[in-house]
């Protein structure tokens, strides 16, 4: 059932709140001229705090999410949110503190950062980290910014961005806003970056190569080491795309790699929970020659005393208004503390049975075209199915009806009718055992009954949407007139 | 090991019906010399008990904005929120879904996206909001990265008010495209119209004006509208706190294209300045070049009204390098808490919230400017909060009024603003504060 807006519910005069009286006896017209002030004001509904709090709980119902079911969203790393994590949520004194509080009463939260900063150096095997980011794609900007003005300060114009074909679409948007030109290399027949065809397109003004590793095939490329000399050999820098990096936690370092730098995404890799589409966090780590180009501030401690350090050689400036989602960092905070090396450790282990698992449990009916050093996701191709009408959007959306959230679809680009599954670590052998079933069954049923496929879902508390009808009816947002 | 389900014998179980004998098998193929062969340096695993110890431990070492009384503002302020809200965002339907890719088992969170749009576009009076941005700076910056690439030209126009960390943001973010960046220096607290009439050339893609500005001044956005549309190309780009708009004409009256800002106001907590929430409103030209995300109503195959992500040909997922922008993960949760209060304090609420920090903030100013040595910055009109000139430095007086109890604002010397205090004011303080503050202040002065 459709639920009807929060402004077709509205009665005149109703209220939802209570402030203390103004004590002071003044008048907003007394202060300012009549016609800068407001006479028509903004249509904001008139409710109940119990009509708000049942609008809202009402529509929540409609939504998946990870405490309810699994979520094998390839490339988002939806692991289980640890609820400790959730303290930080009513602690005062880290959500009542000011950015501009003197350095002397936030004390306890600079040193969080400060740990934060050293244990993802430590982690990513980089020399230094800012946390400002607040996104993957925040972490992007800030890292190809750091390209842009190291070859700047070098006295050197350098034009373009190297990416294999699987690259994220956040990495060439990215670049695109740095003015740099996208150069896309075919990846080769095992999924990976084809070192001939990177050597055809280097040259002295490439700025950078931007890769994820494990790529988004879920796949390790293992030339890593020759591509980074290649790159470093004509002056470019390594970009690593964090996205994946929940499959190497205390295996594998992108600073042991070549990676000049890597963005973290604290709430994939690092358990915070998504609330459905942030906050983030999208901190970024630097080799040895980028450190002075880092966001300011970053946090030092001298003498046990901990503090803002503004004085960064060749500084980008600031991303982000103050130091970054704070709250989303002290959660990934909490999370380290309790893994430590060895439970680190233990979460790549498992992303990657788990991941090789279900890609072993799936093959018989969905076929891996890449499936060489799989690590924590996989890619399958639902090309076949397309003989009996289906297309791999029926699957996803047949799979919404078992009650579970469909993976990644149609990325990354060179698998045709992609399904980008990640399983992560927090799932029990049990819910993948159960998931494969069902993924059996709707190919049997591709097979048998497809339009059982294609006019799913049927169990969900709305049946498939009219996105073109969205687009040739723009109604984005409530029409009060009507 | 924490938070993984599956035994050592399921694992070995696994294991076998892969098809290896062990984990190490999994990582055949890379290179050897990459796996690490000895601990991370990191601390030893601490269990739940321990680690809540040592959070609170941390937090207690903070002075947090309930111990002394504050008056801290520049961007981040210290509003009420009801315990709805955060009962609301703490729900796992919404604290813990993804981005809504999956619109049958996401109506949830895009019917709460669709209504925050709608809220946006009746603050600010603008035709199109989208459903996040990081934050209030990265907002500002934006705009003005849609304005390079809409009209091509090359000169930004900036008023100097402008809050000097979005200064910064904006200076990271836009230098890359090559712009002209002017800033127009101010009189009296607000932009200097006559300068901005001087610079406004032919070439001018965007002229940015922050109201309230830095200072807390509202600029007179209606004298400022046909100075800068006189340029046919150029974007009218205004960034605001949008409380501020229960009370002043809204900038989409004034045929501003673009509006901009810092949501943290509405119901979000300061959270040592993060997560933040950055809106973003545009005319209805522009809504094609809008970054990050937009939900629009539809059907279903039932004919049943629902939610999708639209216009989604703007995104990097989609279009790639020629995306307005790489937005992807937002401040979703931010932008719930904020729908959630305005719905909450409802028409009446939000605009007793804007009236009592303003009537408060104003009884302060002047009380303040009664003090021996205290003067007002400016005697433009201001809004909740506003800069004074002090006696003695401002860094001196924040450090000696912590020791009374209180948060005095913030120094803006650092920032070029000498020997001058901001000082905020939210529906927060109670006259006795306030009387209280000023006492204090008084004292201090007859010290020195």
């Amino acid at each position: 059932m459709a639920t009807k807006t929060i402004f077709e519910k509205s009665i005149k005069t109703r209220k939802g709140y209570t402030l203390p009286k103004c004590e002071i006896d003044n008048n907003i017209s007394e202060i300012f001229p009549n016609d800068i002030l407001r006479k028509d004001p903004p249509r904001v509904p008139e409710v109940s705090e119990l009509d708000t709090v049942r609008h809202y709980i009402e529509i929540s119902d409609k939504n998946h999410f990870i405490e309810k079911g699994f979520y094998p969203l390839g490339s988002c790393t939806m692991k289980y949110n640890p609820k400790i994590n959730d303290i930080v949520n009513v602690i005062t004194g880290f959500t009542d503190i000011h950015p501009m509080q003197p350095e002397d009463t936030i004390q306890g939260a600079l040193q969080v950062m400060y740990e934060l900063q050293q244990d993802l150096a430590e982690i990513s095997g980089m020399s230094a980290v800012s946390l400002q980011p607040v996104a993957g794609a925040h972490g992007e900007f800030t890292g190809v910014n750091i390209i842009y003005n190291y070859h700047k300060n070098k006295g050197q114009h350098r034009t373009k961005i190297i990416m294999p074909d699987s690259s994220h679409g956040t990495n060439p948007a990215t670049s695109a806003l740095h003015g740099m030109e996208v150069i896309e290399i075919k990846s080769n027949e095992d999924g990976k970056v084809d070192t001939e065809v990177l050597k055809d397109v280097l040259s002295d003004d490439v700025a950078g190569f931007m890769l994820t590793n494990p790529n988004t095939l879920g796949v390790f490329e293992t030339n890593i080491q020759e591509i980074a000399k290649l790159v470093h050999s004509v002056g470019g820098l390594m970009y690593m795309d964090g996205a994946n990096l929940n499959a190497m936690l205390g295996y594998i370092r992108p600073g042991d790699m070549g990676f000049d730098i890597v963005h973290f995404n604290l709430h994939k890799t690092f358990s915070t929970p998504h609330g459905g589409g942030g906050p983030g966090g999208g901190g970024i780590g630097v080799s040895e020659k980028l450190v002075d180009y880092l966001p300011v501030p970053v946090v030092k401690k001298k003498n046990d005393v901990y503090y803002l350090d503004y004085d960064a050689k060749y500084s980008i400036g600031k991303v982000h208004s103050y130091f970054g989602n704070f709250l989303v960092m002290l959660r990934a905070y909490i999370y380290l503390k309790m893994l430590g090396d060895k439970g680190l450790k233990r979460v790549a282990e498992n992303a990657v049975i788990n991941s090789n698992y279900l890609m072993a449990k799936l093959l018989s009916e969905y076929p891996v075209p890449y499936q060489k050093n799989i690590m924590h996701e996989f890619v399958a191709c639902g090309k076949k199915f397309k003989e009996y009408g289906v297309r791999t959007l029926d699957i996803a959306k047949r799979l919404l009806d078992y009650g579970f959230h469909a993976p990644t679809i149609y990325f990354p680009l060179i698998v045709h009718e992609a399904l980008m599954i990640e399983p992560t670590e927090t799932e029990s052998k049990e819910t993948l055992d159960t998931f494969a079933e069902v993924m059996l069954k709707i190919a049997q049923e591709a097979k048998e009954n497809p339009e059982l496929l294609k006019e799913a879902p049927q169990n969900t508390p709305a049946t498939r949407l009219d996105e073109t009808n969205a687009i040739r009816n723009l109604d984005i947002k409530y029409n009060f007139e009507a | 090991m924490p938070f993984i389900s599956n035994t050592d014998e399921q694992r070995k179980q696994m294991l076998e019906e892969i098809g290896v004998a062990s984990f190490a098998d999994l990582l055949k193929g890379i290179p050897d010399e990459l796996l690490i062969k000895h601990p991370l340096k990191l601390d030893e695993p601490l269990s739940e008990f321990e680690i809540t110890k040592k959070v609170q431990e941390l937090a207690a070492q903070n002075i947090n904005t309930s111990e002394l009384v504050s008056f801290l503002g520049a961007g981040i302020y210290d509003h009420f929120i009801p315990a709805a809200v955060n009962y609301v965002i703490g729900r796992p339907e919404f604290y813990s879904a993804y981005t809504p890719y999956q619109a049958e088992v996401s109506q949830g969170t895009l019917q709460f996206i669709y209504e925050y749009q709608t809220l946006i576009c009746e603050l600010t009076g603008m035709y199109a909001s989208n459903a996040s941005m990081y934050d209030g700076a990265t907002a500002c910056a934006e705009s003005l990265i849609l304005a390079l690439r809409h009209n091509k030209n090359k000169k930004i126009i900036i008023s100097s008010l402008i809050h000097p960390h979005y200064k910064q943001v904006i200076e990271t973010y836009i230098k890359p495209l090559d712009p002209e960046i002017v800033y127009i220096p101010q009189k009296n607290g607000r932009i200097d119209m006559e300068k901005l009439m001087q610079e406004m050339t032919d070439d001018v893609s965007a002229v940015l004006i922050p109201s309230p500005n830095f200072l807390g001044v509202i600029e007179n956005l209606e004298a400022l509208e046909p100075l800068i549309h006189e340029n046919k190309k150029a974007l009218f780009i205004v960034s605001t706190d949008p409380l501020s708009l229960l009370l002043f004409n809204p900038p989409g009256k004034y045929n501003v294209d673009i509006v901009v800002g810092e949501g943290q106001v509405l119901g979000n907590m300061q959270n040592l300045g993060g997560p933040l929430l950055g809106f973003f409103a545009v005319n209805q030209k522009l809504i094609r070049k809008m970054p990050g995300r937009i939900v629009g109503a539809t059907v279903d195959t039932n004919g049943q009204k629902g939610y999708v992500l639209t216009l989604q040909a703007r995104e990097q997922h989609i279009r790639r390098g020629k995306a307005t922008s790489n937005i992807c993960t937002n401040e979703s949760l931010c932008s719930l808490a904020a729908t959630v209060y305005m719905v909450l304090m409802g028409k009446q609420g939000l605009r007793e919230v804007a009236d009592q920090s303003t009537i408060k903030a104003h009884y302060l100013h002047d009380k303040i400017c009664q003090i021996n040595g205290f003067q007002a910055a400016n005697t433009a009109p201001f809004f909740k909060e506003f800069a004074v000139k002090t006696p003695i430095p401002p860094s001196e007086i924040i450090s000696k009024m912590k020791h009374k109890g209180y948060f005095a604002g913030v120094d803006i010397s650092q920032y070029g603003y000498k020997n001058q205090l901001l000082i905020a004011v939210t529906e927060k303080r109670t006259k006795q504060e306030l009387d209280a503050f000023v006492n204090e202040l008084e004292k201090l002065v007859e010290e020195v």
